[in-house]
């Protein structure tokens, strides 16, 4: 058996093949599907999610290597407030204004990688953006895009 | 002043298919017969996806009646056409016709609506309508067409529903209509100041007839709120939030799993599959051979297997031997290609057109340039690979598909499985990226074939190494050209000798999907004298629409040439493509797909202003311009490189300038032409699709390179505002992207790329 904390949340997983990559436990199993699949094969990030706060390609993660650990998936970047109110993460409210997605398959992934950038670079340079986010495709050519939100994103979080 | 006529063709000189075209050239007058009946509930409902709520429509047929708000039914909601629906309590729901690729129009199509309706856009809520032809016409998501084909339907249908608004407040407050006037919505009583919100009206309009849009005056542009500013994707809060948009997120009760397995040389069929001893691997419930036919676009042969989990389909996919019969397989090698049309376009081709005499100018001019240009085949490479979610259940099908041509599956499944059309049910989904590969339901009549023999609904999941190999590409090509300049340094001819690919085993004279190279689309009306000459060869790889289809390798191509004229005639490169262009007049019809040189010039004067052309650049950076007009729009782009001695290139800057008329979305229209400019740059710097014994050699994003963010250069739009119609933006804003970086090149180092990818001649993007 294997047990997960996901997004905050205990999940307990009976008689599942231990070499299943976490993407399609996430998918398949545990019906959270925000998590993308692009390439299966840790070249595209769109499948990027946090274990134990790093981003990480979770379609080349069995998940026997995940049991028993953290998982936060583009479904629990929000967080509710005391009143149940859901609170966007400023990189997702940022995502929003700065009108990121085209056709959106690659975002979840870039959020995440961008969101692990931001914990442990609260304001990063251009250049420290663009290394950080090398590992995320957008077909639709989104970055410049991205590059502006995150920016914003990190300009938010320094005044609050 | 050149004058422009309002016509009904629209579509642009590219070959599209031919049921495409037939749609767009008959969808005004669909759109008149939808717009004619009444809407019933269940019909709205239907095709809005609207579920509960009270929503009765009832228009009164024949004696119109003047509603009242004391005699209205109270909450009854207002719905003139399928487009629109405003309930007493105010809530107004707009739906969107067309699939949504990422190319904006989920959001572009409801604000046009919303404009002529008057209401402010924090009050829409926008759902994705149903695929229903006779109420919507064509949907469809191709050819940059959404914007000019709807542009005027979507204003009356905007149009026609506030003046019912504006008609039952008049008979509220016993008035003339024309004191009353409408904003944000809700109509004002000049007169008295007073105040009704649209869903206060609601009922009452929905006692009205509908008029005949005809009669119904469309707002000025200059009058324009919405139109014209940024708005941004009304999923971006589902889609940052990770909710189940796209079509790999499907999930119906009891669903399994599948994969297709077909074989890696295009068409060849199973003679045999080791199916016992996959049917015996975990979680594999069932694995069977679907025959298939030899139609490329159609059902294909194939192994299927069905699992109760994606990864035990795939990890049983990777188990399967299949024994193939390669008799009617493709056998076609990429470097036998090669070598074939270097050889073949040296020598004289079928004339396809012509003018004045080429032999004779060339003859007689000063200076004469000949050249080879070759491109490769290449791939969509969509971020969602191809999926589809099907269920056959009690006769009926199901399916949940990610198609930029949803009304073409009802048929092609029927034709397939012996299913009545009727039967077949399908929804469209938001799609992650499109580009053309999803024009094709190859993979939607897979899920249906699949289902069809299973009791239980399927998702139907490709890998990506199986979405490189088996997509419909964009066709490599080949052309020899030779030009010629005068004594005074003008361009005056010009032959092009080029291959033209048709479907093998089919019609010689159809070229293959997107592959008519020889239609000379060279967009230089001043040259006197040329020759367009094409040789024919069969071809066995599916050939498909790849974003701006022919413009999007025919613009590299004349573009980079025109510009080699310009160096051989020792001339600046926009003095001499200005002069290509000649006076500003129209060519051909006056009608938007024709040529307008007028608009030509001024977006190609605008992006040399913006990057201060010619300005003097260091050693090692270079300075590129080029034009083309494809999908109705202008567009024109300069760009910027740094080369160094390793022949790493930086593309530092693009600035583009852009005419479509009006910008109808800055943020999504912005966002069309920063992700084409990538694309184009992506595509030029490593991409590339081989194949031997007709299997395609790449697979991943290893093998098959998209540009990441360090290499996305520096993008700035400028656009130019015209008197014409608003035209698509998902594609015209890519032509010109490749010839601009390959001249910049040559500006900076004085290396001529004529092959494609780039990265073929040594030259890596960083
Ligand atoms: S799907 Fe995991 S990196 Fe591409
Ligand atoms: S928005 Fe389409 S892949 Fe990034």
């Amino acid at each position: 058996m294997i047990t997960l904390r996901v997004n905050g949340k205990d999940r307990k997983l009976d008689d599942i093949d231990p070499s299943t990559p976490l993407l399609w436990v996430l998918r398949d199993h545990l019906d959270m599907v925000g998590t993308k699949f692009g390439c299966g094969k840790g070249l595209c990030g769109a499948c990027t999610v946090h274990l134990n706060g790093s981003a990480i390609r979770s379609c080349s993660l069995p998940i026997s290597a995940a049991n028993g650990q953290s998982i936060t998936t583009i479904e629990g970047l929000a967080k509710q407030d005391s009143n149940g109110v859901v609170q966007f993460h400023p990189l997702q409210q940022a995502w929003v204004e700065h009108d990121v997605p085209q056709c959106g398959y690659c975002q979840a992934g870039q959020l995440m990688s961008a969101a692990a950038l931001l914990q442990q670079n609260p304001n990063p340079n251009d250049d420290e953006i663009e290394s950080a986010m090398a590992g995320n495709i957008c077909r639709c050519g989104t970055y410049k895009r991205i590059k502006k939100a995150i920016h914003t994103a990190a300009k938010a979080e320094a005044s609050s | 002043m050149s004058h422009y006529e309002e016509g009904r063709t629209l579509i642009p000189d590219v070959d599209m298919p031919a049921h495409v075209v037939d749609k767009i050239n008959s969808a005004p007058a669909m759109f008149d017969e939808a717009k004619k009946g009444p809407l019933s509930r269940r019909q709205f409902l239907k095709l809005t996806g609207i579920a509960g709520g009270g929503l009765v429509l009832s228009v009164v047929v024949g004696q119109p009646r003047l509603a009242s708000a004391e005699t209205a039914e109270p909450d009854k909601p207002f719905a003139p056409n399928g487009y629109i629906q405003i309930k007493p309590d105010g809530t107004i729901v707009i739906a969107a016709k067309n699939p949504e690729i990422g190319q904006g129009v989920k959001t572009t199509l409801p604000m046009i609506i919303a404009e002529e309706l008057d209401v402010a856009w924090s009050q829409v809520s926008v759902v994705q309508s149903d695929i229903d032809k006779e109420r919507y016409g064509a949907q469809f998501a191709g050819g940059s067409m959404s914007t000019p084909m709807n542009w005027k339907p979507l204003r009356e249908a905007g149009a026609v529903a506030k003046d019912m608004l504006l008609s039952a407040a008049a008979a509220t407050w016993a008035v003339s209509k024309d004191s009353c006037r409408a904003e944000n919505g809700q109509v004002i009583n000049t007169n008295s100041g007073a105040i009704l919100t649209y869903g206060q009206l609601a009922s009452a309009a929905a006692g009205l007839p509908v008029p005949d849009a005809k009669n119904i005056k469309l707002k000025k542009r200059e009058d324009y709120r919405l139109l014209g500013s940024f708005v941004t994707g009304v999923d971006n809060p589902k889609i940052v939030t990770g909710e189940p948009l796209y079509g790999v997120d499907q999930k119906l009760p009891g669903m399994l799993y599948a994969t297709f397995t077909k074989c890696p040389s295009f068409g060849g069929s199973v003679k045999s599959a080791n199916l016992d001893s996959v049917k015996q691997l975990d979680g594999v419930v069932d694995a069977f051979i679907i025959e298939g036919g030899d139609e490329q676009t159609g059902l294909r042969p194939g192994v299927a297997i069905i699992a109760k989990s994606t990864y035990e389909a795939f990890k049983a996919a990777d188990a399967l031997k299949v024994e193939w019969n390669y008799d009617n397989a493709a056998s076609e090698s990429w470097s036998d290609l090669v070598t074939k049309a270097k050889a073949l376009t040296k020598t004289q081709g079928e004339v396809v057109s012509s003018k004045g005499d080429v032999k004779g100018a060339i003859e007689a001019a000063d200076k004469v340039v000949e050249a080879f240009y070759t491109y490769p085949f290449v791939a969509h490479a969509p971020m969602e690979p191809q999926n589809c979610t099907a269920w056959y259940n009690n006769g009926k099908m199901q399916i949940l598909a990610p198609s930029q041509t949803p009304q073409s599956i009802a048929p092609l499944v029927a034709g397939t499985l012996g299913i009545e059309e009727s039967d077949i049910q399908v929804t469209q989904l938001r799609i992650g990226g499109g580009f053309g590969r999803r024009l094709m339901n190859d993979y939607v009549v897979e899920a249906a074939a699949i289902a069809h023999k299973v009791s239980a609904p399927i998702k139907l999941m490709w890998t990506r190494e199986a979405d490189t190999a088996h997509d419909f590409y964009r066709v490599g090509g080949f052309h020899n050209l030779t030009g010629g300049v005068d004594k005074e340094g003008k361009l005056t001819a010009l032959r092009d000798s080029t291959i033209t690919f048709y479907e093998a085993d089919k019609d010689a004279a159809k070229p293959v999907r997107g592959g008519n190279a020889s239609s000379g689309d060279l967009q230089c009306p001043e040259i006197a004298n040329l020759s367009f000459e094409a040789h024919r060869l069969p071809l066995k790889i599916p050939a498909g629409w790849w974003r701006a289809p022919g413009s999007c390798t025919m613009a590299w191509v004349y573009q980079s040439f025109i510009h080699e004229m310009s160096a051989a005639a020792g001339r600046d490169h926009l003095e001499f493509l200005l002069e290509q262009f000649g006076e500003p007049r129209w060519l051909g019809k006056k009608k938007a797909r024709h040529f307008n040189t007028e608009r030509a010039i001024a977006v190609t004067k605008l992006a040399a202003e913006k990057a201060n052309w010619g300005k003097p650049m260091p050693k090692g950076k270079g300075q590129g311009l080029s034009f083309y007009f494809s999908h109705l729009g202008y567009f024109a782009e300069v760009a910027e490189v740094t080369v160094s001695d390793r022949n790493e290139v930086s593309v530092d800057r693009v600035v583009v300038a852009a005419d479509v008329g009006m910008l109808l979305n800055k943020a999504g229209g912005e966002n069309q032409v920063e992700g084409s400019v990538t694309d184009g740059l992506s595509t030029l710097a490593g991409q590339e699709i081989t194949f031997e014994n007709g299997a395609v050699q790449q697979g991943n994003f290893n093998t098959y390179p998209l540009l990441r963010m360090p290499a996305q250069p520096i993008i700035e739009t400028h656009w130019v505002t015209s008197k014409y119609p608003p035209s698509g933006l998902g594609e015209p804003a890519l032509p010109p992207l490749a010839p601009a970086v390959t001249n910049a090149i040559y500006a900076a180092t004085g290396h001529r790329i004529r092959t494609l990818p780039m990265s073929k001649e040594g030259y890596r993007i960083v």
